[in-house]
């Protein structure tokens, strides 16, 4: 700029002419245009990647988030007993209440499903039921005390692993129709079943395949391990090659009965209304036990009966071969229902995924975020509108300045540490106490609602100001009047944005308790709560696999927390610049 | 309007203060601390315990064992917790500092054992390996053939063994912040070390010098500090199927449809050789009762008899489904009587 305008030491004959029409210049011209479509790109791109990137990430939470909003049921009829709480025609709400419902539920399950005789099976099939499951039945009961000794058609809940079993993935049931004529040896128990015609052959050839490919793997590790001159890795490898010769010989044999493992997929055959597990697999016939017993033990035609495979081997599994057995037979009765997860939304935390409930955390939140905003909404508006109009500038108020700014910076972690030393051990207030969990959350929004709030002042036209001073306001009543209104847009965003950052916060919680169990749903200021993102925490760190669907769920609703947080914000915000 | 918001303000933290002044001079609500690893058990028996009506439900926090200690030290009253989870036997210095403070009946109450397990993803190589192995994968610095103290020249699992698979040392681990890091130190490269002679030299000459041959894990990336969380590691694992996490039995076996645990010194991570004793890396779990409580704070006693019950801790019981390996029969039922008797700790029970 200065070469050109400004003639330097050198003299005027130094100004540089610039030849526009030249093709150097042409080319710079070019190359500037070049340049600016390559920023655009830029820019395109960026945008691009980061809305692949919420797309993604969005699009994940809702699909794993989403089916905890759905739950399964049973829905059976449930005989309640007249003397099942106490002497028949006198129970009271109490009794019903603090009533056992085990050995109700337990009856109405044997009737949906007749015939177990198993100890193992029984207690598989009461474990199919959630510890939540008479939950329904009780309030029923309660409110209407006179269905007692009737029975009554009621919902049950699932546990966390049948619903996951019906949710999908489990595993994939084939079926397949036989070419011979099937004899069960009995109805219940361990039995046999023959058929007249090669029908497990397929069966048996994958097996004998998979024992094939054991022996090559078993066979290549004992070579690998002789080759070794540990003694121990030695003997190992001879221990090794024998197994591997077993099992080729097992493979080679090709009529040979072959004992099935929980390794393998599971082989099932459908007969005479019952189902039959093999655990020894022939060419033509099976051994094994009955999960639901046969009606009979007449022979059945090839269109009566069916082979079943369950694809994923039983150790691969949560759900037993037994379990999923039971869940078939009730779902082809129609005594499953899926329904929207209600509890989801009116429960507390537990530690059984079907019964846990974002309504404490929701609650904690509402109470925590309601303590902070209270709090530093006025504090906050208040110190931006002295810092920027009122406050003298000397060394002091800059070293407040400095301060605030300093302080919107500090890791969140030790306001928390802050709130233990100053509001627990000082104060005294209770631990876990969502006021407690306001005030930190409110110490550390302060410091951005302050600079917001400085910033939206200062954006406001000096000449309002000067208006209202000019026909004879004073300055506080310029700046109540006329200055804050204006700002006030501005100030809401800011505090939206620390009231957002105040909702994800979990870090500075863990010092004052929140990071916790808390099954009751808090009900006032100072009794014990937690708040969403520590719901979530905890959840995702929880081994049982519904809980991840639950912490999805979770995210889900903490995001339309955020949305109609937002959306409110907004809706003030217009409010507030009609007013004006 | 601002003026309104002060009042309305200062409304709520006068009220607050007040209804908390009632809420301080009686507490009607069990309060537990500490280990994460506990957690989930202790969590279960507290519904359990809520929901058979013999009071509110507790309130469990979830702060680490060391944090929890800390808590649970500070004082007697109602304005400390009651109850401490632990993923290991509380240490000397914890025990002094509760003594100072006041905290002078302590119930220790072993609840059960978590397995620490290696595991991997089902497609990857089978791992059998010894704690030496571990301890050679693992540690900065190990013991060349002489015996002298190197900077860890292992890359591959088979460069430690010709048995292991000839693929890269990767394991996904827990942060030295974590109980979890803790336990893995002790359960296997502790142990790994006292296995090599001249460690066990240097264990007897230096104390010190053998303890930070066993605490410091490599740092050039075949440890991967992958963050407190047990399932963020099962997802990475089945990602990568070389690598080999580190973490709790019950992830295992809630994951079993894509991992596998890597055996240990010839033994399967399983459920019954955690409980006998065989599975070498196991570890038992407790939970600390303040004494001096019982009695103020209504249903402590029940609470600690539901906890030993043998609906909980038995190996039917609720824990065993949420993962908690029980112990052996004859010890189950010496915890539920010492439990019973809140019999006391004494200094010479704590190392």
């Amino acid at each position: 700029m200065t070469d050109i305008s400004a003639p330097n030491a050198m003299g005027v004959a130094k100004q540089r002419r610039v030849d526009v029409t030249s093709a150097a210049a042409q080319a710079r011209v070019r190359a500037r245009y070049r340049s600016e479509a390559r920023f655009k790109t830029y820019g395109l791109l960026a945008l691009g990647i980061t809305t692949v990137f919420v797309g993604v990430l969005l699009s994940d939470i809702l699909l794993r988030g989403l089916p905890s909003f759905w739950q399964h049921r049973l829905v059976l009829d449930v005989p309640v007993a007249a003397d099942a709480f106490g002497p028949p025609g006198k129970a009271d709400v109490a009794a019903i209440r603090g009533g056992d419902y085990f050995p109700i539920t337990k009856a109405a399950l044997a009737n949906a499903i007749p015939g177990i005789e198993s100890r193992s099976a029984e207690k598989q099939l009461n474990r199919l039921l959630s510890t939540g499951a008479p939950d329904e039945l009780r309030e029923r009961l309660a409110a209407n005390p006179a269905l007692i000794g009737k029975t009554v058609k009621v919902p049950l809940l699932l546990s966390d692993d049948a619903d996951l079993y019906f949710k999908g993935g489990e595993t994939a049931i084939v079926k397949r129709a036989p070419r011979g004529i099937a004899t069960p040896s009995g109805v219940n128990g361990e039995i046999t079943v023959l058929t007249a015609s090669n029908d497990f052959s397929d069966e048996l050839i994958t097996i004998k395949r998979a024992l094939a490919a054991a022996a090559a793997r078993t066979q290549f590790e004992s070579n690998r391990l002789l080759k070794s001159p540990d003694k121990a890795n030695q003997t190992r490898g001879t221990e090794l090659a024998a197994e591997a010769k077993n099992l080729s010989t097992r493979a080679e044999l090709s009529r040979g009965e072959e004992v099935l493992d929980d390794k393998v997929p599971s082989v099932l055959i459908e007969i005479n209304g019952g189902l039959v597990k093999a655990n020894k697999l022939g060419d033509s016939s099976i051994t094994g036990e009955v999960l639901l017993p046969l009606k009979s033990t007449a022979e059945a035609k090839p269109a009566d009966w069916k082979i079943v495979t369950f694809v994923t081997p039983e150790a691969n599994r949560k759900v037993t071969d037994q379990e999923v057995a039971f869940l078939e037979r009730l779902r082809s009765n129609g005594a499953v229902e899926n329904v929207f997860n209600w509890r989801f939304f009116t429960a507390g935390d537990s530690r059984e995924p079907e019964l846990a409930g974002v309504r404490g955390a929701l609650v904690g939140t509402a109470l925590t975020l309601f303590v902070t905003l209270i709090l530093c909404l006025p504090i906050g508006v208040g110190a931006a509108v002295y810092l920027e109009e009122f406050a003298p500038k000397n060394r002091f108020t800059d070293l407040v300045e400095v301060n605030i700014n300093n302080l919107a910076a500090v890791p969140s972690i030790v306001f928390g540490l802050l709130g233990l030393a100053v509001f627990l051990n000082f104060f005294g207030l209770p631990r876990s106490a969502p006021l407690v969990g306001g005030l930190v959350l409110a110490l550390l929004v302060l410091p951005t609602i302050i600079i917001a709030g400085r910033a939206a002042l200062r954006s406001v036209p000096p000449s309002i100001k000067e208006a209202a001073l000019g026909v004879g306001a004073s300055h506080q009543q310029a700046i109540f009047h006329h200055v804050l209104p204006l700002a006030m847009p501005g100030i809401m965003t800011g505090t939206i944005i620390g009231m957002a950052h105040a909702l994800g916060e979990t870090a500075p919680l863990l010092m004052i308790g929140m990071i916790a169990f808390i099954v009751d749903v808090p009900q006032s200021f100072v009794e014990s709560a937690t708040v969403m993102p520590v719901q979530i925490y905890l959840w995702s760190d929880l081994p049982e696999k519904a809980f991840q669907a639950k912490t999805a769920g979770a995210i889900i609703v903490l995001l339309g927390f955020l949305f109609l947080m937002n959306g409110m914000a907004i809706w003030l915000r217009k409010r507030f610049e009609r007013r004006w | 309007m601002t003026t309104k918001f002060i009042s309305l303000s200062t409304a709520v933290a006068v009220v607050g203060t007040i209804a908390f002044a009632g809420a301080a001079s009686a507490r009607d609500q069990i309060r537990i601390v500490g280990s994460s690893t506990v957690y989930p058990f202790t969590t279960a028996v507290a519904e359990q315990f809520g929901k058979s009506g013999a009071g509110k439900t507790p309130v469990v926090e979830s702060t680490g064992t060391g944090g929890g200690f800390k808590l649970f030290c500070a004082g007697v009253g109602v304005g400390h917790p009651d109850v401490s989870n632990a993923s290991r036997a509380i240490k000397k210095g914890e025990f002094e500092d509760c003594d100072k403070n006041g905290v002078k009946d302590i119930v220790e109450i072993r609840i059960g054992i978590d397995g620490l397990v290696l595991a991997q993803s089902k497609a990857g190589p089978n791992l059998s390996l010894t704690r030496k192995q571990v301890f050679l994968a693992m540690a900065e610095m190990v013991p060349d053939k002489d015996g002298k103290l190197v900077a860890n020249p292992y890359k591959n699992w088979s460069d430690i063994d010709a048995a292991l698979p000839a693929v890269k040392i990767e394991v996904l681990g827990p942060p030295p912040t974590s109980g979890t890091r803790d336990s893995f130190h002790e359960l296997y490269l502790e142990k790994g070390a006292e296995e090599f002679p001249s460690l066990k030299d240097l264990k007897k000459a230096d104390g010190k010098a053998f303890d930070k041959v066993w605490k410091s894990i490599r740092k050039d990336g075949a440890y991967v500090e992958a963050g407190e969380n047990d399932n963020v590691i099962v997802q990475k694992l089945e990602a990568n199927k070389n690598a080999v996490g580190v973490f709790g039995f019950s992830f295992l076996e809630e994951n079993l449809a894509k991992l596998k645990g890597a055996k240990i010194e010839g033994v399967e991570p399983a459920y019954d050789a955690i409980s006998s004793g065989k599975f070498k890396g196991a570890r038992p779990l407790f939970v600390y009762i303040k004494k001096q409580h019982v009695g103020v704070i209504p249903g402590l006693d029940k609470f600690v008899a539901e906890y030993v019950s043998d609906k909980a801790i038995s190996k039917d019981g609720y824990l065993a489904r949420k993962g908690l390996v029980a112990m052996p029969k004859e010890e189950a039922t010496k915890v539920a009587e010492g439990a019973k008797a809140m019999k006391v700790l004494t200094a010479a029970d704590v190392k």
